[in-house]
């Protein structure tokens, strides 16, 4: 499905891949995530092979799909707390604190099944936020977002990249972040 | 910091249970199939209790396997469907020792109901009280052995469309060994005699089992997301 394809990513930067529908942009995604093995080349990260340091690798970096991996049994807090505590010891007050960012004050108590797919995408990306992770991998993080989520969403990941982390998003439109031009890639 | 493994573990351990009890049917079903077989047999065998005293560890071991076998499709159907494997595999920690905690989960909301409620339809069934024990041994160790196997295979059929039926087919030859032992030991046991043997043999299966199956899953589950 992808020929050809060769991007680096650097710290601070956005990286906007592109391209019209079936080109493989979450085929891509995948592979960077390390989700995917690729028949031939390789994903790198900081100068290793990822398949050599799969676990360094994939505790420095949060991917969101296209599902919002999220428990529709699970409270707004549970899933945060049950998804990120995966990963990394949270607390209560943290994850208040992202629900609060990402405008979700009100809804922490609620099912996610109950919540709208606007919201379920906003619950996704506090998810991404609480995970501290270095490198955000996000496919089309703009679906179903109002346009006050949208200008949200923009805001998070201009904060992320501005202390130093990177995004690699898949997107149809190229994405407005603050104070930073996306890199784009097109997938033909 | 990366959360400890343990803590990881305890965390996908009260997870699983938590969603298990909010989709209760899930718990009631396993028991119901086994309550609903139990009661039928005498209706379609004979009431005689001695008559069924004799055939009472075969049919509460049949049943109690296939009611388990009942919920091991939603084993890892639902975290694929969502997307949380996903971030299970990109969690960074040991994909075997999360499948062990996986599995435990499992088997706490659909194994351990069974093997609780099986003294009183082993009773139903004219079995002895002094057979009961070695009854709800067997069927913690037959129970936790399937769902170890039960987890290897639900991982193998997670991305196919008819993975239940297939599950069945390569679920169900492998607990064959399980069954043989386990109603060994309670007819042995239902006739007063020293049931120790088989009942060993059944905890070498589970140990085996429980070993060996996390690291199949774990590789099973790699191979999904493909």
């Amino acid at each position: 499905m992808l020929r050809g394809v060769s991007m680096d990513a650097a710290a601070g930067q956005v990286l906007h891949i592109s391209g019209s529908n079936g080109a493989g942009k979450t085929t891509l995604l995948r592979v960077l995530a390390g989700l995917l093995t690729p028949e031939l080349g390789s994903v790198s990260w900081q100068g290793r092979p990822i398949a050599s340091n799969f676990a360094a690798y994939s505790a420095e970096l949060c991917y969101l799909a296209h599902s919002d991996a999220l428990k529709a049994d699970f409270t707004a807090r549970e899933n945060l707390a049950h998804e990120v505590g995966l990963r990394r010891t949270v607390t209560a007050a943290e994850i208040n604190d992202a629900l609060a960012r990402v405008g979700l004050a009100s809804c922490r108590d609620l099912f996610a099944r109950v919540l709208s797919a606007g919201q379920r995408r906003r619950l996704g990306m506090a998810r991404v936020m609480l995970t501290a992770a270095t490198l955000w991998i996000l496919d089309e993080p703009f679906t179903n977002l109002d346009h006050v989520g949208v200008l949200l969403l923009s805001d998070v990941i201009a904060g992320h990249v501005d202390g130093g982390g990177a995004v690699i998003m898949a997107a149809h439109q190229p994405p407005a972040i603050p104070r930073h031009a996306a890199t784009c890639v097109e997938l033909a | 910091m990366q959360t400890p493994i343990a803590q990881v573990m305890a965390l996908i351990y009260r997870g699983d249970l938590v969603l298990a009890f909010r989709r209760w049917e899930q718990i009631a079903q396993p028991v119901v199939f086994l309550t609903m077989v139990t009661t039928l047999v005498p209706l379609a065998l004979s009431p005689e209790l001695g008559e069924l005293r004799e055939i009472a560890g075969g049919v509460l071991w049949i049943a109690a396997l296939l009611a388990a076998l009942l919920g091991l499709e939603f084993l890892y159907r639902t975290d694929h469907a969502d997307g949380t494997l996903e971030q299970l595999l990109l969690s960074g920690q040991p994909l075997a020792l999360i499948a062990l905690a996986k599995t435990a989960a499992h088997w706490t909301a659909s194994g351990l109901p069974l093997v609780l409620v099986s003294p009183l339809l082993a009773i139903s069934l004219g079995v002895p009280a002094d057979a009961l024990c070695v009854l709800m041994i067997s069927l913690a160790l037959g129970t936790g052995i399937l769902s170890a196997l039960g987890a290897v295979g639900a991982a193998l059929t997670l991305g196919l469309r008819r993975g239940s039926v297939l599950l069945s087919l390569l679920v169900l030859p492998l607990a064959m060994p399980a069954l043989i032992f386990g109603a060994r030991a309670v007819d042995l046991a239902i006739h007063g005699e020293v049931a120790r043997g088989p009942l060993l043999l059944l905890g070498a299966m589970f140990v085996l089992a429980v070993t060996l199956s996390p690291l199949a899953v774990a590789a099973a589950l790699r191979i999904s997301q493909e």
